[in-house]
């Protein structure tokens, strides 16, 4: 392992409570790795430490001062912009929401396993984009979008929504999950995220869509095995599993895995009226 | 680390499927091998899946000596929820364990229940053992496909359970009067502890959640689901407790029950 602990001159822009820490005396040693696509390694660095420092302020200030090229992507510092996430200590989390005090002893930061390193902390993580566009849009009946008037949506079926339009899409989710993860099965399940994805659209009442087809094809849906991992790692404190994929479950089950509710379909029809998605049941056998 | 950092290269259009391949093809940071630090636990995360394995074992064994081999579950009173309701068949002269008519609903409801496949899939098959925990990488994970599509029957189980729950009710009401006259004992409140537990788990399933207003996309339209979804959500929102709690008060309830059917626990009027 490298050693990198000589101080470069400091820049003028280091923020003030940067220099403050400087100031202290007090340091932590910050294990981060360093390599792009052919490999890579972990270097240590001691960055002088203050209280209400994050990991964020610690790998910027190594950025600032020690080296220049250290790759890490990131926007806003106030867990709103999803752009941060790592592996701090080998657990999915947000850069800039992860005290330096929590922790003890040195402090690794590696970039997100689940998806191939672009450099440093940076991932490539494209596939998500790609997988969104899988998913077919948000799509209004033909009766609602003749409505000339504005439409109203009640509180309560507002409120239902509103849990999974706090994801920020930081990928926190798609990196935890075992199927991802462990398996690499990319090409079988969508991932967690995905899943919030389609229950926004699914539980809409003016979308006119069945994506039920797509869930348990294409999407996968089958794949996940509810180990609640997405919802340990979320930074929102959405609860992906409770509330999207259990219900997507058991909506994919009314479908396919409940003859009752068939019966009762074939007799009075499918009362949900939505369209379904088709050209989804091409996937591999997850049936 | 390499001494001249590589030329980014040329971002090529992806689809779903080339980058599927592209990010198994081994361009991954190595694997994390220190200890995972989950700052949502400080308990070490072998103790979870040890923990499950542990008491999971020695509930599936007492509950496979009870149904199997005991042929009641009646002490004075009191009905062990094993037995309820009493089923007793005879063929060819010989009694069919009574309790085989029952056990199936609740060991259906509960293995196929949404809080135990988490824990039987992290502790009995490492599936995964610990979130981000470094698990062997495998290709042949199946998830709850193939065989593990039998958990989509968990709404049947649950129709079952319910309707047991019921008559748990039922017997815990009745177990207040013995031999003609109002009897109360330590007995009645173990099995009102045992039926409050169980309604609290049986009714605060994802199934049943599901069917009373999840399964709407229209909330406003249906406000009686709409309020009944959300007192089940209540529940539903601590179904991990309820499971773990319900599990020990029925556990607690047939020892007790049993001990008294042997007569270990003597004939005072106070049990």
């Amino acid at each position: 392992m490298a050693v990198r602990s000589e101080v470069a001159e400091p820049v003028d822009d280091v923020p003030l409570h940067l220099r403050e820490a400087e100031a202290t005396g007090r340091s932590v040693t910050l294990k981060v790795w360093r390599g792009d696509p052919t490999g890579g390694e972990l270097v240590s660095y001691e960055v002088p430490a203050q209280e209400g420092m994050v990991i964020l302020d610690a790998v910027l200030w190594i950025q600032a001062h020690v080296d220049a090229d250290l790759a890490v992507r990131w926007n806003c510092k106030a867990a709103k912009c999803g752009s941060c996430s790592a592996e701090i200590n080998g657990f999915p989390r947000l850069m800039c929401k992860s005290r330096l005090d929590s922790f003890q002893g040195d402090i690794t930061v590696t970039p997100m396993h689940t998806f191939p390193v672009i450099r440093d902390l940076v991932t490539d993580v494209s596939w998500n984009y790609e997988v969104n566009k899988q998913i077919p849009p948000f799509s209004p009946s033909e009766e609602d979008l003749k409505d000339p008037e504005p439409w109203r949506m009640q509180q309560e079926d507002v409120q239902r929504l509103t849990e999974f339009r706090k994801c920020i899409e930081c990928f926190l989710c798609q990196d935890v999950c075992h199927v991802l993860r462990n398996h690499e099965q990319k090409d079988q399940y969508y991932g967690p995220r995905f899943m919030i994805r389609t229950a926004t659209l699914e539980m809409h009442p003016k979308d006119s869509l069945d994506r039920r087809p797509m869930l348990k094809h294409k999407a996968g849906l089958g794949m996940c095995n509810i180990t609640k991992c997405c919802y340990e790692v979320c930074p929102e404190h959405i609860n992906i599993t409770d509330n999207a994929i259990i219900p997507l479950k058991e909506r994919v089950a009314d479908e396919y895995f409940d003859p009752v509710r068939w019966a009762a379909r074939k007799l009075t029809g499918d009362k949900r009226g939505r369209r379904p998605v088709r050209g989804m049941e091409d996937a591999p056998d997850q049936r | 680390m390499a001494e001249a950092a590589p030329s980014r290269p040329a971002v090529p259009t992806y689809t779903f499927e080339v980058v599927a391949a592209t990010q198994a093809a081994g361009t991954r940071a190595k694997r994390f091998r220190g200890g995972i630090q989950n700052p949502y636990s400080r308990l070490p995360d072998w103790l979870y899946p040890t923990s499950i394995v542990v008491v999971f074992s020695l509930f599936i064994i007492y509950s496979g000596l009870v149904v199997l081999f005991e042929t009641t579950g009646r002490f004075g009173p009191y009905l062990s929820p094993f037995f309820s309701p009493e089923v007793n068949v005879r063929l060819a002269g010989f009694l069919i364990p009574p309790a085989l008519w029952v056990a199936w609903a609740p060991l259906t409801f509960r293995v196929t229940c949404y809080y135990y496949r988490k824990a039987y899939f992290r502790s009995f098959l490492l599936h995964p053992r610990s979130c981000a925990a470094t698990d062997p990488e495998k290709r042949d994970y199946r998830g709850e496909t193939r065989l593990w599509v039998f958990n989509n029957l968990h709404r049947f189980a649950f129709y079952a359970t319910a309707l047991q729950t019921l008559i748990l009710i039922y017997d815990a009401v009745i177990a207040f009067t013995y031999q003609g006259a109002f009897h109360f004992g330590l007995g009645n409140v173990i099995m009102l502890v045992n039926v409050a537990c169980l309604l609290g788990y049986t009714y605060g399933c994802h199934a049943w959640r599901h069917l009373v207003g999840g399964s709407t996309d229209c909330f406003s339209c249906h406000k009686a689901r709409f309020r009944l979804w959300k007192g089940v959500t209540v529940l539903n929102a601590n179904h991990a407790l309820w499971a773990w709690v319900s599990m020990f008060t029925v556990w607690f309830t047939d020892i007790y029950i049993r001990l008294g059917a042997h007569g270990v626990l003597g004939g005072a009027a106070w049990l």
